[in-house]
């Protein structure tokens, strides 16, 4: 125990200066909503409403196909504009729920009323949080009705609560721990009903000494305080990684075929376990979320604590758009380090969305990629152990049977690390990437050969 | 005399070791000697040799061992001349099938004074890579990347970038198919030497859509389709094909287009 950290890993600026110190700001948005049907690992989620129906807050408007899928919920009453393909923050195509957004937010009956949940048994829970439509939402979307149903429950022997928030500029998990450290620690109660033989940690980098105090009060309140405890951290990029973060609590290590179930452990983000307490007591879907938007070239950083399905400009435009002089060279969907650069803003936040980044020219300057200089700092950087510099030089000649066999390189996580080291500025994560879904293609062919 | 001698004794040493060693291979060429069919040195003479791997074998002799051993069809080898498969049938015995010559066609014109740059991409140099990493570099969402990701697959260099756009050159293709298996975007189809006339954009979108995002893309209003006297033209979505069975080419679905997206050719 009281291992600090992981192997490897690198020290970005971390850039919370920008929103850390910014309340949630309560915005109900204005403009149309879209709900994507695929916001999660595994099948998409299959619509149940048609163009012109009428839905209200809270309201399943696709329900999960099957056991890995997720309902998608209207954050928002208003009339069904359109079933269409709509883009996305990823860049693709997906086919989306539109809904013209009357402003009313009338909910379903019975949400919100708060009810005992002392008496639920398990599998009743389990049955709530699917309903809900609850998924991880700290970047993955993995549902989580599935991650609560392991294979063998009896040998789960620590929840982590997922506070650790590494990427750099993002604050949403920072904000919440500190608001509503009550919702978490109760949430973490729940879970820990679920599976008695296990402790729980709240895991919070040291960078955010406000949240961690919050949660330690909040801890101290609840009446399972002896099985809860705060894990502060050392502040390093990828400590929010599922891997990291377990290997850091438990000293245990899974490979990326296992589940993190598989390493006797089950990782929520914060606000994954705020809004399974929201579903149990409150009987509320998953309808909102903490969204940062925070950049250098920013008017007003801001954590909205807001609808999933608002459009991003919409939020954009909210908190004031770039400051006077300055003009945004580029627009990440999440943070530096793993987030998507974005074309443009009119696509929706989704469940597992928690940021934009905005930043300007100076941040971006592109410096010209150079042959590898052999430094091996990747190597050190790759909180796994692989090694970048020798998965590159395969990548690059195409020789994925020594990339996926000699080199493990499907094991990569694309935390990004090793490209932030590189001197020579060699996009490291691009080759992986490519390799990762040329070899995965490639499977996919000869599985529908036989 | 000494050297005479000398001479000699060489000259002896070295024709007695050569007779043993040439009779000792020969032994040992009979002795472990692999029976081959026959006609497998046959098929490959007659392929091209050029060991492009369009056919999905290792070069031209591991097809023709396939062929000669029967684990592939005569007409495996996909540029074949007519010539050479009617060779490779007789030589298998089977029915010598037709020979259509086929070349590679990209189906996007929209270079780059057609469709104007969205970001700027500063990552690998391949199509593939850019793909994946989710945004599209142009404004149109389906058209050529343009970072030639076939001009490098190409075994022929009968593909080439220019303008912000792949174009192949005819005479030099020979209708492998290996650009079409590599792109992304799924651009470059296998069509007829022969062909009068093909579309020249893949914008699955009408009208405004594509209108926005490029000057020459096809609107999908489907007056080619009406036009044709033949009905070789129909529509797949928003994006006109062609039955080249039917085509005469006439041309006159180039005339009717009001994009000028449908090219014509003179062969």
């Amino acid at each position: 125990m009281s291992r600090m950290t992981f192997k490897g890993g690198t020290h970005p600026n971390d850039q919370k200066q920008f929103a850390r110190d910014n309340a949630f700001v309560h915005y109900l948005p204005k403009g149309e909503m879209v709900f994507p049907i695929n916001q999660h690992i595994g099948k998409s989620a299959n619509p149940i409403v048609k163009k012109g129906d009428a839905v209200l807050a809270g309201q399943v408007i696709a329900e999960a196909d099957g056991f890995v899928s997720s309902n998608i919920i209207s954050s928002c009453s208003g009339t069904v504009k359109e079933v269409e393909l709509r883009q996305t923050a990823a860049g693709t195509m997906a086919m989306s729920i539109v809904i013209d957004n009357d402003g009313k937010y009338n909910q379903v009956d019975g949400i919100g009323k708060e009810t005992d949940y002392s008496k639920l048994s398990g599998s009743e829970i389990i049955s709530k949080v699917k309903a809900a439509g609850i998924v991880g939402l700290g970047g993955a979307g993995f549902p989580t009705h599935v991650k609560l149903s392991p294979k063998n429950p009896a040998g789960i022997h620590h929840i982590l609560a997922n506070g650790a928030e590494c990427e750099p500029f993002i604050t949403c998990d920072d904000r919440l721990m500190r608001e509503y450290s009550d919702d978490i620690v109760k949430g973490m109660e729940i879970l820990l009903t679920l599976f008695p033989t296990a402790e729980g940690d709240i895991v919070i980098e040291k960078n955010k000494p406000e949240a961690i105090e919050a949660m330690k009060k909040a801890c101290a309140a609840s009446p399972m305080s002896d099985k809860i405890k705060v894990y502060p951290v050392k502040t390093k990029y990828p400590q929010g990684g599922e891997r990291s973060i377990i290997s850091v609590v438990t000293g245990n290590h899974y490979k990326s075929t296992q589940l993190p179930a598989d390493a006797g452990c089950i990782v929520d983000n914060v606000s994954t376990i705020r809004a399974i307490y929201r579903a149990v007591a409150f009987n509320e879907p998953l309808m909102e979320k903490g969204f940062t938007i925070s950049g250098d070239c920013l008017k007003q950083p801001t954590n909205f604590f807001t609808r999933i399905g608002v459009s991003y400009q919409e939020l954009f435009d909210e908190c004031g758009g770039c400051a006077e002089g300055k003009e945004a060279a580029k627009l990440i969907s999440g943070g530096p380090m793993m987030g998507m650069a974005m074309a443009n803003l009119e696509v929706p936040v989704q469940k597992a969305h928690n940021a934009l980044t905005v930043l300007g020219v100076d941040e971006v300057a592109s410096v010209p990629t150079t042959a590898c200089l052999r430094c091996g700092r990747c190597n050190a950087a790759c909180p796994l152990g692989l090694i970048p510099q020798y998965m590159a030089d395969a990548a690059v000649r195409k020789d994925l049977a020594r990339y996926e066999n000699d080199l493990y390189g499907l094991e990569c996580i694309a935390c990004g690390s090793c490209t932030y080291v590189c001197p020579a500025k060699r996009p490291l994560v691009q080759y992986f990437k490519t390799a990762k879904a040329e070899i995965l293609l490639e499977r996919k062919k000869q599985q529908e050969a036989k | 005399m000494d050297a005479f001698l000398a001479i000699l004794i060489a000259v002896v040493t070295v024709t007695v070791l050569g007779i043993l060693i040439g009779t000792a291979l020969v032994a040992a060429s009979n002795k472990y000697h692999v029976e081959t069919d026959p006609r497998e040195e046959k098929v490959r003479n007659n392929l091209p040799g050029n060991n492009c791997g369009a056919c999905g074998f290792a070069g031209c002799d591991a097809v023709a061992a396939a062929i000669a051993a029967g684990k592939a069809p005569a007409d495996a080898c996909p540029i074949c001349s007519q010539e050479a498969l009617d060779k490779i049938s007789e030589v298998m015995g089977v029915a010598a099938k037709e020979v259509i010559p086929m070349e590679a066609y990209v189906h996007c014109a929209g270079t780059c004074g057609h469709v104007s740059q969205k970001i700027n991409y500063v990552g690998i140099q391949d199509c593939r890579a850019a793909v994946l990493s989710g945004i599209s570099i142009w404004e149109c969402d389906y058209g050529c990347v343009g970072l030639g990701t076939c001009v490098k697959e190409c075994p022929y260099n009968a593909i080439s970038v220019k303008d912000g756009v792949a174009i192949v050159n005819s005479k030099r293709c020979v209708g492998c198919g290996k650009c079409a298996a590599v792109c992304p975007k799924g651009l470059i189809s296998l069509e007829r030497k022969d062909k009068k006339v093909a579309v020249r954009c893949s914008n699955p979108n009408k009208g405004t859509a594509v209108k926005n995002v490029c000057s020459v893309g096809c609107l999908g209003c489907s007056i080619c389709t009406k036009k044709c006297p033949t009905g070789a033209i129909y529509m797949n979505g928003n994006t006109p094909m062609i039955n080249y069975s039917k085509c005469i080419g006439c041309g006159t679905c180039a005339d009717v287009c009001p994009r000028g997206i449908i090219n014509r050719f003179d062969n």
